[in-house]
Order: structure tokens, then sequence, then C-alpha cells
């Protein structure tokens, strides 16, 4: 059975990700403003290293939870002007559109 | 040293090389992932293939979900998967040019870049690519494919760096002229120059080529990567 998915859901499954992925880093962990967390670029959490440990956790959580197999950065994300990883909100967003683009293939 | 029962992902695996790996890593005990555009009849418990091209994204991504559902691993994967042309860069088309880039290069792209995905969680690694000595021997008539090797050879090394942290290398290996289909088309006088050019002048055979992939993958071999070596002893 796999899990529901809304924005709440995937936000949820960012931040656990995010938390398991900053302790593996170097142990800050501070997800009190939730899905307005800058992750990348400016003062986000994640350095490019801590990006990519980041964003291959979160395809393979989408794979073993939802169900779904995506590359998230790809050519749609990676031209955006507001990047997707810039925030947990965005990448939510960005998610779930990028979900129902697959499950419509 | 090499580890028992890795996990061992082959492109290009139906014929040549891809073949002759695949049946010496099965000889060894572990367990093959093949694949290219054409089947391949090898029948053997633990070897599973895929057809697919390897320049096609979506394909190569579904086969790494494959991977991870059945074997939750990847320890080595070997970029074999190569066309060869040989032509008057004046005389070449476009399409040719787009056909060895795709296969040679982007090829090698995807599947080091997912490959990596699944070999971090481990903190283990080994990926090895496939040049050529028309690199340093800047053969004429094989501008484009040596193009294409070329830009393998310098995502080996950029790559590297990128990867060394996660604990997996990345490596390169240049044979000169091994007897396969690739290189039928290649007129006699033409390959018999090519190994003058050599310090040792012979053809290449595919003990030569699996010493060195052996030495890449060995587990002592961990302080070595974006490295690329030649046979017969050609250099740039």
């Amino acid at each position: 059975m796999k899990a529901k998915l809304n924005k709440e859901t995937i936000v949820d499954l960012l931040l656990t990700i995010l938390k398991s992925t900053l302790n593996e880093i170097d142990g800050r962990v501070d997800l009190t403003e939730g899905e307005n967390i800058k992750l990348f670029g400016g003062e986000g959490l994640l350095d490019s290293i801590g990006l990519v440990h980041y964003i291959v956790d979160v395809e393979e959580k989408l794979e073993d939870e939802f169900g779904v197999s995506v590359v998230l950065a790809n050519e749609k994300a990676m031209s955006r002007r507001t990047s997707p990883f810039s925030r947990v909100s965005y990448l939510a967003d960005y998610i779930l559109e990028e979900i129902k683009l697959h499950s419509n293939d | 040293m090499i580890s028992m029962n890795m996990v061992i992902l082959i492109t290009g695996s139906s014929r040549g090389i891809g073949y002759n790996l695949v049946k010496y890593f099965l000889s060894q005990g572990h367990d093959v992932i093949g694949c290219s555009r054409s089947v391949n009849e090898l029948q053997h418990n633990k070897y599973k293939h895929f057809c697919l091209d390897v320049s096609d994204e979506k394909k190569v991504n579904d086969l790494f979900v494959n991977i991870r559902k059945e074997y939750g691993r990847l320890d080595v994967l070997i970029n074999n998967a190569g066309l060869a042309s040989m032509n008057h860069t004046i005389l070449t088309p476009l399409g040719t040019v787009n056909k060895l880039f795709d296969t040679n290069f982007k090829g090698t792209f995807l599947f080091s870049r997912q490959a990596v995905k699944l070999m971090k969680k481990n903190y283990f690694g080994r990926i090895i690519n496939f040049s050529t000595v028309a690199v340093p021997l800047n053969l004429e008539g094989e501008a484009i494919y040596a193009a294409t090797k070329s830009a393998i050879e310098q995502f080996t090394k950029v790559f590297s760096k990128e990867i060394a942290s996660l604990g997996i290398t990345i490596n390169t290996i240049g044979p000169t002229p091994v007897e396969t289909d690739l290189i039928k088309a290649v007129p006699k006088n033409k390959l018999e120059e090519l190994i003058a050019q050599q310090a040792i002048k012979r053809l290449g055979n595919f003990d030569d080529i699996i010493n060195v992939i052996n030495f890449y993958i060995d587990t002592k071999s961990n302080f070595i990567t974006g490295q690329t070596i030649y046979l017969g002893g050609v250099f740039k």
C-alpha cells in the first residue's frame, strides 16, 4: 500500500530526509521553519555535496513510499527562475508536479 | 584483492569485449547485469540482461530502479558500450556525430550519474570507462570517435573529484585495437600504421583489458582515481 500523495506528506518526507542528511553531514539540525527552510543557495542549509546526498535520498524515498521514479535534477528544474531546490516548499510543489506528469505518461 | 559476490553492471554486453567481460565476471562468482540494444542469449543464474539504448535516459533510469529493487546495491559499473566510425571529418555527416556522442559519451554520463546514486550508500564503488589510444595518437580519420573518447577522459577526471568523498573511484582504460567487430571495418594498412606507433607492437587482447580492469576494481586501488591507462605503451 503506497502512502497518500499531497503537499503535506511530501513536506513531511522532505523534512525527515533533511534531518537525516544534516545529521550525516555535521549534526546541525534546526527544522523549526518547516516548509520555509532554505535548502540550497544563499543561506541554504546544504552545500553542493549535501544537496547531492539529499536529492538522491529523496528520489529513493519517492520510489519506496509512492512508487514513482523521477530524476529531480532535470532540465525543467535547472531552467526555472526560482530553483525548486532553494526551499522545502518549492521542492514539494515541484515533486507534486513531476509525479502528476509521470502518472500521465 | 577483489571482494567476492560483487554486483557488476556492464554496458554493451551482447558482443565483443562486453560479452567476454560478462563471462569472465560470472566465472569469478559475481552477480552480473548486462545491457545492450540487442539480446544476449547467455543463460546463467547470476546474469540478468536488459535491452536498451544507453543514451535513452528513461530506460537507463528504469534499469537502475530495477537494480536497486533486485540487488539493493551496485559495486562496479563498466561503461563498455561504444560505437566507432572512421571517416575523414569533411565527409562525416552530423548524424554520425550525434550517434557517436549519444552512445559513447552520453551513455557513459547517464550510467555513471545513476550508478553513483546507488554506490554512495555503501561508501564503495568502482566506475570504469573506455577510451582508446586514438586519443593520444591523434589518428587521422578518427576525429569524431577520438573526440567522444576524449570527452570521456575529461569527464572521468572532473567527476572523480566530485565523487571522491563518497568512496567511489572512476578511471578509464584506453585499449589498443583488439580483435572485435569494432575494428573489422578498419583497413589493414591503417591498423599496421597504428600498431607501429605503440611501444609494444601487437594487437591487444582480452587479458590485457581485464588486467587493467581488475587493477581498478581492486579494493586496494582506493587511492587511484581520475586516471587513464593506455595499453601497448602509448602515452600523451
